[in-house]
């Protein structure tokens, strides 16, 4: 889906405003260390993975999306997956499984690799011309819209990688993923002021191009 | 953001604390984990652990090698492992080419070598100007590159997460490791500034 969160491109947002890389704090308020703290710790339980949890923030209205902050959207998203998937009322979840301190800090430590063995030869390598396929399924998908249409090259492979529009579906399997090369005036023009953009896609959002 | 204390909690004050309590008496969550979370990311994984990684690279070939080669293991090797630093690219600043890293659909970032992403990293304006007008964006932050100098925008699209290897600043010639670390900023690691300079750190 093309909500609000799809961002890379879009006009009239603003300057930056950074604060001060040695002034920022890790968080702004008491509020955000709980919403972000239950955020990890309730995906610890196993309900839902990375790629729900960016839906279920993504799947707000554009005009709540842009007005919240990004721990609002956070918020948000938790509370959607705590109802959508009945966590409260959950009575399967095993309590020896709910991670203490020690159990919390191990699962930070070691993260979840998503690269999965190949099951499937990859269609593409490097320098070949692709296209992006349009992706207008209204699910979760990680192929932005401004490279949608476009046309890049193959720069990388990666190998075989979770498939985030079907692990938002809880189908975790995997695809190949690439990193493809965009010139910056094919995607914005000739004043665009990136020489280059990288983005990383799936084998199925892409297709070939004619040499 | 300082609130007087008598201030009434905020509207999202009350709606954490109500879930996180559902939560915790519900079994679901441990208040001991929620504090190791905290912790983890307040005061344990930070820029400084990315900034180990540029100066190791900047006085030491082989490992700069490796780095380039398998961002992912080199710096396992350091012991900086974990969430969202699963999978990790170093991308090398050059004299022609200036990296630039941004997660235009969320605010992916990698964790294990820089901490959590600053407020602007996760901001709208950054997420939409990075790709389509990244000198404008490197000029907010006071970086003006040369107009001969290509810029390459990496967009964290997938779970592959991205750190700038900045060039060493001139005149650090034969400085230590850990001298060289005090040079090396977050935000030079993001793309967003430089390195640096010798005369911008305290003797």
């Amino acid at each position: 889906m093309n909500g609000a969160h799809d961002l890379g491109g879009k006009h009239s947002l603003g300057q930056i405003e950074p604060e001060a890389e040695t002034e920022e704090p890790i968080f702004h308020a008491e509020w955000e260390r709980r919403v972000f703290a239950l955020t990890l710790a309730t995906g610890m339980l196993g309900r839902w993975n990375i790629d729900e949890s960016r839906f279920a923030r993504e799947q707000q209205h554009p005009v709540d999306y842009l007005n919240n902050s990004y721990y609002e959207n956070w918020l948000a998203g938790l509370q959607r997956l705590v109802q959508e998937k009945r966590l409260l009322d959950d009575s399967t979840i095993d309590p020896s499984r709910i991670p203490d301190a020690a159990t919390a800090r191990k699962l930070l430590a070691s993260g979840g690799p998503t690269e999965l063995p190949e099951e499937a030869p990859a269609k593409f390598s490097a320098g070949d011309q692709v296209r992006v396929r349009k992706i207008q399924h209204r699910g979760h998908t990680r192929a932005p819209a401004y490279v949608q249409g476009a046309r890049g090259v193959i720069v990388d492979h990666y190998g075989a990688h979770v498939f985030a529009d079907d692990n938002a579906k809880g189908n975790r399997h995997g695809e190949h993923l690439y990193s493809v090369a965009f010139s910056g005036a094919d995607l914005f023009g000739a004043d665009a002021e990136a020489k280059e953009v990288r983005v990383d896609l799936w084998e199925p959002y892409l297709e070939h191009l004619a040499p | 953001m300082s609130h007087d204390h008598t201030e009434p909690p905020s509207d999202l004050t009350l709606r954490i604390k109500a879930l996180e309590t559902l939560l915790v008496e519900k079994g679901l969550v441990k208040p001991e984990a929620l504090d190791a979370i905290i912790e983890t990311y307040e005061h344990k994984v930070g820029p400084q652990n990315g900034a180990h990684v540029v100066a190791k690279a900047w006085t030491d070939p082989e490992f700069k090698k490796a780095l380039i080669n398998d961002a992912t293991g080199a710096v396992a090797a350091l012991g900086y492992t974990g969430r969202q630093g699963e999978h990790l690219r170093v991308v090398e600043n050059t004299a022609d080419t200036h990296n630039l890293v941004v997660c235009t659909l969320c605010s992916c970032y990698p964790w294990t070598v820089l901490g959590l992403p600053p407020v602007w990293y996760k901001s709208a304006p950054y997420r939409a100007r990075a790709v389509s007008e990244p000198r404008s964006v490197l000029a907010e932050f006071g970086t003006v590159l040369n107009p001969e100098v290509d810029i390459r925008v990496w967009d964290s699209t997938s779970e592959m997460r991205y750190l700038v290897l900045p060039m060493q600043p001139e005149g650090t010639e034969g400085w230590s490791e850990e001298q060289l670390r005090s040079l090396v900023s977050r935000n030079a690691m993001i793309g967003v500034e430089r390195a640096r300079s010798p005369d911008e750190v305290a003797p």
